[in-house]
């Protein structure tokens, strides 16, 4: 028997070093399928939000953590400004600025850049760790590995975890993840340590992404449910309790959250189901000290007492509710509540594509098969359910509805489909294995080599095989026990699905093809999500390349202007750009922006808004009352770049006309359709976007065709008289323009001959509704 | 253009009240014939002046004097004067140029610059030599109008004076003005002027007296590139696994003509030549032959349009910036490559010293701040720079891949830096080469004290108190569980001998071994005995330890159940055995053990449960 055990601990060791191995790898492919934006572009932030946290990191490296909390940024937002220190979640920052440090420190000098553009590679090597955790603890390791393999390579993440896509989410889903790895475990343990520990990836979490508050309530939630399933323990009371005081405690040290984390409705339902544990927890306790006779005189007492306390209580509380304007629910959660929302409400929310809903496709490009192996995994999970896998479930239920609300939400789920993937995987492999196992010593007496048959046999080496076919059940029970002796290191499953095991035995064949069938859905999953990490989301979108018949062709417009920016202006110049770019040119070009990508004032960006959409006086009427230099437009027609100003030019009029009212959205549509051939409404070619655009256009192929439109523009000759080309990009995708310097008092015919129609109205109505500036 | 004759005036009136007053000359020189070539065609303007000396005096002289106007000497980036010992036209120049310094003798008025160069031999009376003096100016050319717009070219006016600035007299001189080939605007006429297609003549000019000044002003189109960088940093970082690291921070500018107004890219684009011929787009970097891992890239990132050739002999970079550089304009980026060791490092008795060239290798480049920087490897010493000519020299500390003390950094710094500069210059130090060794073995120690600190950890109890309840309870728990743990191995072998005792059954049924079977059950019967016995020392550790208590009945049950079960075992296959001897047929012996059966299925039903149950603890 000591031989046995020796070999038993020695297979567990074994089976540590390669699960450690295997993990290891896991690591390592996380990191390296991120690494195709490098290879193919080159090592450089993406994006737009990217550009701005690098330049917050860039901040914190140089001036040291105290500037950074007071940091007030008078770049952007002009004249506003925008105190960093109090806006930004500042994990991601302070995780690349802690690296950053730590690897000077040992003199190893990567400059601030490098670091934030491997950021999130790293971050998602630690995610898929910290995926196996959390599966192991709910289905064992086999699961755990499977879903950890799944996790590094699946797309949705992907797309947000390239090298260079330097953003919150990067970190933030390893947060997610690590939170309620934690949890789980504290769950499973009752440990306070874990739970301590649980509070502290909380205060991560918080630190990191706002879509911490998921956790807050996706959490009360499971303890609800196991409260009303009659799972109530102590554990549950453990892993709960001390993560809604410390964790409350700690997210109300970062700056943004601050007492939001006590205020806002998205924190209630964690305040309201910690109170509902601890009567739970009082009734459990007066139930283990009364006798039951006893208990139901107090129950009685206890429900009709306690029942009009509460009512009091709940009527107090949604009074106050509801005497805030959003009932306390801040717009982007508004949005998630009730999708259309935003669209009816906040047009600076619909406008961002990453908001909107998501289509069917977009699911099977995202988490592809793992979309078809999702519903297996909840069945794993109820056979039996256990407080983890109804965690499990009760997760990837909510985040399906929430990336059903959300594009940007895919990311939520993605974690979820692969941990339930991983179990359905791992299980259904469980099954044919163990049937081809099973079947293959009653088929040839000798196979022993088959699917680790032999290190069952030298368990028990006298569980020999000679037995007839007839007579089975317990010789295979027995050499199943010893099969599950050696299994139990890694695996532990509950009792009950032993005996359901025992019955799972599937002809051999189907077993086989099963398998076959399997590993052909898993290569398909692997090569589509190499195809993603290559093609689809490792453009870093500064540059643009197409392939040519005479090869590559490599479009770098945009940092051929903000490298012009910025060294070819003065340093206070203010430069006007949609929002869109505003990141960029501060981050890049270094120059003051109006607006930005923070899109905190909604008033702000209605007046670019307004000022793109009005004719060219008015417009550089509100410019020079802000103070701005030079105005950058984006503009695709030359080389066929869709995602340009004039394709986004209606948000612009939307925004705008819903603070400016005399922007009217009808009079730039030519019945109902946006058109810029000469169809067009004279408004939208005389508005300032499209002069900007067009400016000289027709000179180049002399029809002026615009290969985004794909039609020629309505107006195609016309002088810019407010403002003067000072530089376009060589594929003209920017465009920068200067504001005249007012000209003399007298101008003698030029009043008169300016175009009568338009301008004049507007500027009368400009009157009527002030600029704030 | 009024100011600016009138200054020129202003200068010459000036000039000439000097030349009356200072009658005497300085030394008995004579400069006998004197021929000058100024190169126009680039930003840079390049005089070469060659002179033939005759001491007409008794006294020897061993140096030799050389003005220039003030304006001129600001601008003044290189100076070299060589002898010139060949005859005829091939000019073979004699080595190194003349040591010179800067001399402020009193005689010579002080709006001019002397610079006086001393003769490696005295000059004898009567003896005569030639002499080639090559001088640089830099900003010199003016561009004149100085803001012009895309669709301007862009003109430069040079002043000069027709006859040579000397202290001593002149016999014969003539200057040769080498223009770019394009349009000439204007140009002083005097006399003895010429204009052979781009080639303007001033003289011969005979037997003119010392500080002869004649003003000319030239005003010409020239459209070469004016790069210049406001200040070039040179980073050559030796390593000695065999690199040398070349990283080069260029602050460039467009030094010629503002350019004011629009920049329209479709003019640009539809006739470069015409709108923007004043820009220039690419520059071209002559790097030393094996160079490699070139890139070019700006602080926002790689800049795509460069291209790069090479052969044996050098290896030729073209980089474009971002964008065209019009006048005014600036742009920095960064150009970066490595260098085989072997070809820049030399030993010479026990030091090491790098050889390499000085300036930028871009072409017709002006830099205005020239920083080199030499970083040697960690641990050098005894470090000497040697450098042709004049520069700044400090010396820093560099904090570079795992260093502890840092790298010793040479940093020299030149101001107005030509491509002239671009010689050979040396640093010299000492290192041993075990130093090399240092980085690595820090990597291979640092990551053995991190697998042996962890494993230390795994192997060490590292818990507070081992007298704590907590700690005993552990204690406790464990040895429950390796006990636990033994009573279920035990029962399971109770099982597999119960397996043999059907085994034999069946065996019974095949050959009717009845003999057999009796002493199988009869070893079996003395072996769960056994296990029996085995199974008592555990069982009362069990009922005596306080953490069993909540385990301990369902062992207990697993127990009385296998025995149960062994009992009912024993009977069934008493039983058959009976019923073998007495002949009975199958019929019967199932009827008889039908009841044993049925109890023994569920009890191993049971047993097999909760040994699952305890399994699991």
């Amino acid at each position: 028997m000591a031989a046995t055990d020796a070999q038993t601990s020695l297979r567990h060791a074994f089976g540590n070093v390669l699960a450690f191995f295997i993990l290891i790898l896991i690591g390592v492919l996380a990191f390296s399928i991120r690494l195709f934006s490098v290879i193919k572009y080159e090592s450089v932030i993406h994006e737009f939000d990217p550009y701005f946290n690098y330049r917050v990191t860039q901040f914190l490296t140089k001036n040291g953590i105290y500037d950074f909390w007071n940091w007030f940024d008078d770049r952007t937002w002009y004249p506003l400004g925008r105190v960093i220190g109090g806006t930004v979640y500042p994990g991601l920052t302070l995780t690349a600025g802690t690296l950053w440090w730590v690897l000077n420190s040992l003199n190893i000098p990567l400059s601030v850049e490098t670091v934030c553009v491997f950021t999130a590679p790293i971050f998602s090597a630690f995610a898929s760790w910290a995926t196996y955790l959390l599966t192991k603890e709910v289905k064992g390791a086999g699961a755990g590995l499977t879903a950890a393999v799944l996790l590094a390579m699946v797309p949705s993440y992907i797309s947000r975890s390239v090298a260079g896509s330097y953003d919150n989410e990067a970190v933030a889903i390893f947060a997610l993840i690590f939170t309620f790895y934690l949890y789980i475990k504290t769950l499973n343990t009752g440990s306070l340590f874990y739970a301590t520990l649980n509070s502290i990836a909380y205060f991560y979490m918080v630190c990191s992404w706002g879509g911490y508050t998921f956790i807050i309530n996706l959490i009360p939630m499971h303890v609800l449910l196991c409260i009303v399933t009659g799972r109530y323990s102590s554990r549950l009371y453990i892993a709960y309790a001390p993560l809604v005081v410390l964790g409350t405690l700690l997210a109300a040290l970062v700056p943004v959250v601050g007492f939001n984390a006590v205020m806002t409705s998205e924190h209630f339902a964690s305040f309201l189901v910690f109170i509902l544990i601890h009567v739970v927890a009082l009734v459990y306790y007066i139930k283990g000290i009364l006798s039951p006779k006893m208990f139901k005189v107090a129950v009685t007492l206890v429900v009709s007492g306690g029942l009009a306390v509460g009512f009091a209580m709940i009527a107090v509380l949604v009074a106050m509710v509801a005497a805030s304007p959003t009932m306390g629910w801040s717009g982007r959660s508004l949005s998630l509540l009730d999708p259309t929302y935003a669209s009816k409400y906040i047009p600076i929310i619909a406008s961002v594509s990453e908001h909107q809903p998501p289509t069917w496709p977009s699911y099977f490009m995202d988490i592809n098969v793992l979309a078809f192996l999702v519903p297996a995994g909840i069945i794993a999970c109820f056979s039996p359910l256990s407080d983890a896998s109804s965690f499990v479930i009760l997760y990837i239920v909510t985040s399906v509805y929430f990336s059903g609300v959300m594009v940007r939400l895919m990311l939520v789920l993605a974690p979820a489909a692969c941990i339930l993937s991983g179990i359905a995987l791992s299980q259904a492999f469980d099954v044919f294995t163990r049937s081809i196992k099973l079947q293959l010593p009653s088929l040839s007496v000798d196979s022993h080599v088959n699917a680790g048959d032999a290190s069952s046999e030298s368990v028990v080496p006298d569980d020999t095989v000679k037995t007839d076919k007839t007579e089975d059940t317990h010789k295979e029970r027995t050499s199943k026990k010893s099969k599950k002796k050696e299994k139990e290191p890694v695996e532990k499953p509950p009792s009950k699905s032993q005996i359901k095991k025992r019955l799972l035995v599937l002809p051999l064949e189907t077993s086989i093809i099963a398998i076959v069938l399997l590993v052909l859905l898993g290569a398909f999953y692997v090569v589509h999500s190499v195809w993603a990490a290559a093609e689809a989301y490792s453009a870093p979108s500064i540059v643009l390349t197409s392939h040519s018949h005479d090869g590559l062709h490599v479009f770098d417009d945009f940092r051929e202007a903000y490298a012009w920016l910025s060294h070819n202006t003065e340093v206070d110049d203010k430069v006007a750009s949609w929002w869109d770019y505003g990141y960029q040119t501060t981050a890049m070009a270094n120059r003051t922006v109006i607006v930005d990508n923070n899109t905190w004032n909604n008033t702000h960006i209605a007046t670019v808004g307004t000022a793109m959409s009005s004719p060219e006086k008015a417009a550089w009427e509100i410019f020079n009352s802000l103070d701005v230099k030079y105005v950058l437009v984006v503009f695709g027609g030359l080389v066929g770049y869709p995602s340009d100003d004039i394709n986004k030019f209606l948000w612009m009029v939307r925004i705008g006309g819903g603070v400016f009212p005399h922007i009217k959205e009808p009079d730039y549509l030519r019945d109902g359709q946006y058109r810029i051939d000469n169809m067009a409404t004279p408004t939208m070619l005389n508005c300032l976007m499209y002069k900007l655009s067009y400016y000289r256009f027709v000179e180049t192929d002399g029809k002026a065709y615009d290969r985004v439109r794909r039609t020629e523009i309505g107006k195609k000759y016309f002088k810019l008289t407010h403002f003067e080309e000072v530089f376009t990009t060589h594929h003209w995708m920017v465009r920068i323009y200067k504001l005249k310097p007012p000209k003399n008092r007298i101008r003698g015919k030029t009043k008169k001959t300016k175009s009568k129609a338009s301008s004049k109205t507007v500027s009368k109505k400009q009157g009527i509704k002030k600029n704030p500036f | 253009m009024m100011t600016m004759m009138m200054r020129l005036n202003l200068l010459l009136s000036f000039l000439l009240t000097f030349t009356i007053l200072s009658s005497h000359v300085l030394s008995d020189l004579i400069l006998t014939k004197v021929d000058r070539r100024i190169d126009l065609s680039s930003q840079i303007v390049r005089t070469t002046t060659t002179l033939k000396v005759e001491n007409a005096g008794s006294d020897i002289v061993s140096e030799i004097l050389l003005t220039f106007p003030d304006n001129h000497v600001k601008h003044l980036a290189y100076l070299s004067a060589t002898l010139n010992e060949g005859k005829g036209k091939a000019k073979s120049f004699s080595g190194v140029g003349l040591p010179y310094e800067v001399v402020r003798p009193k005689d010579i008025p002080s709006s001019l610059a002397t610079y006086s160069v001393t003769l490696p031999k005295g000059l004898g009376k009567a003896e005569s030599l030639t002499m080639d003096i090559l001088t640089v100016f830099t900003h010199i050319l003016q561009p004149f109008p100085e803001k012009i717009t895309q669709a301007d070219i862009q003109l430069l006016l040079f002043q000069e004076s027709a006859q040579y600035l000397s202290p001593y007299p002149v016999k014969v001189q003539s200057l040769n003005v080498k223009l770019p080939e394009a349009r000439i605007e204007s140009y002083t006429k005097l006399e003895n002027t010429k204009l052979q297609g781009s080639e303007l003549k001033y003289g011969p000019y005979e037997n003119l007296p010392p500080f002869s000044y004649l003003p000319i002003v030239i005003h010409f189109e020239n459209n070469q590139p004016f790069a210049v960088a406001k200040e070039l940093v040179r980073e050559i970082e030796i390593s000695h696994w065999g690199n040398v690291q070349i990283t080069e921070h260029y602050n460039l500018v467009h030094g010629g003509a503002q350019s004011k107004g629009e920049f329209s890219r479709l003019d640009y684009q539809a006739r470069p030549y015409v709108r923007g011929a004043s820009a220039f787009r690419r520059l071209t970097a002559k790097l030393p032959p094996r160079a490699h891992s070139v890139y070019y890239r700006d602080e926002i990132g790689n800049i795509s349009t460069s291209s790069l050739w090479g052969d044996s002999k050098k290896t030729e970079l073209e980089i474009e910036p971002r964008y065209p550089l019009f006048g005014g304009w600036k742009t920095a980026f960064t150009i970066g490559y490595g260098l085989p060791l072997q070809d820049f490092l030399f030993g010479v008795d026990g030091k090491r010293f790098l050889n390499i060239s000085f300036g930028s290798p871009i072409n017709e480049l002006v830099i205005d701040t020239l920083v080199v920087k030499v970083v040697l490897p960690e641990g050098s010493k005894d470090i000497s720079p040697s450098v042709p000519f004049p520069v700044k020299e400090r010396h820093e500390t560099k904090f570079s891949h795992l260093d502890i003390a840092g790298r010793p950094v040479v940093v020299l710094e030149k101001n107005n830096a030509v491509p002239e500069h671009n010689e050979h210059f040396q640093v010299y130090y000492k290192f041993n080469r075990l130093s090399m060794l240092r980085e690595p073995l820090m990597l291979i120690s640092g990551f053995f004290f991190l697998f042996l600190a962890s494993i230390v950890y795994m192997h060490a109890d590292l818990s507070i108190s081992k007298t704590s309840a907590s700690y005993l309870a552990k204690i406790q728990w464990e040895e429950v569980q390796a006990t636990i743990h033994q009573v279920h191995s035990i029962v399971s072998r109770c099982l597999t001998t119960h397996d043999k005792l059907e085994a034999s059954l069946r065996d019974l049924s095949r050959t009717g071994d009845i003999q057999g079977c009796k002493a199988t059950r009869k070893s079996v019967d003395s072996s769960l005995k056994e296990l029996t016995k085995e199974l008592k020392s555990p069982v009362t550790f069990l009922q005596s330890s306080p953490q069993a208590a909540q385990i301990l009945p369902k062992v207990e049950e697993v127990i009385a159940k296998e025995r149960d079960l062994q009992e009912k075992l024993m009977a069934k296959h008493s039983t058959v055995v009976d019923c073998y001897e007495k002949k009975l047929g199958g019929r019967e012996i199932e009827n008889r053990i039908a009841s044993h059966q049925q109890k023994i299925t569920a009890l191993k039903q049971e047993v097999d449960d909760l040994m699952d149950l305890i399994d699991e603890i």
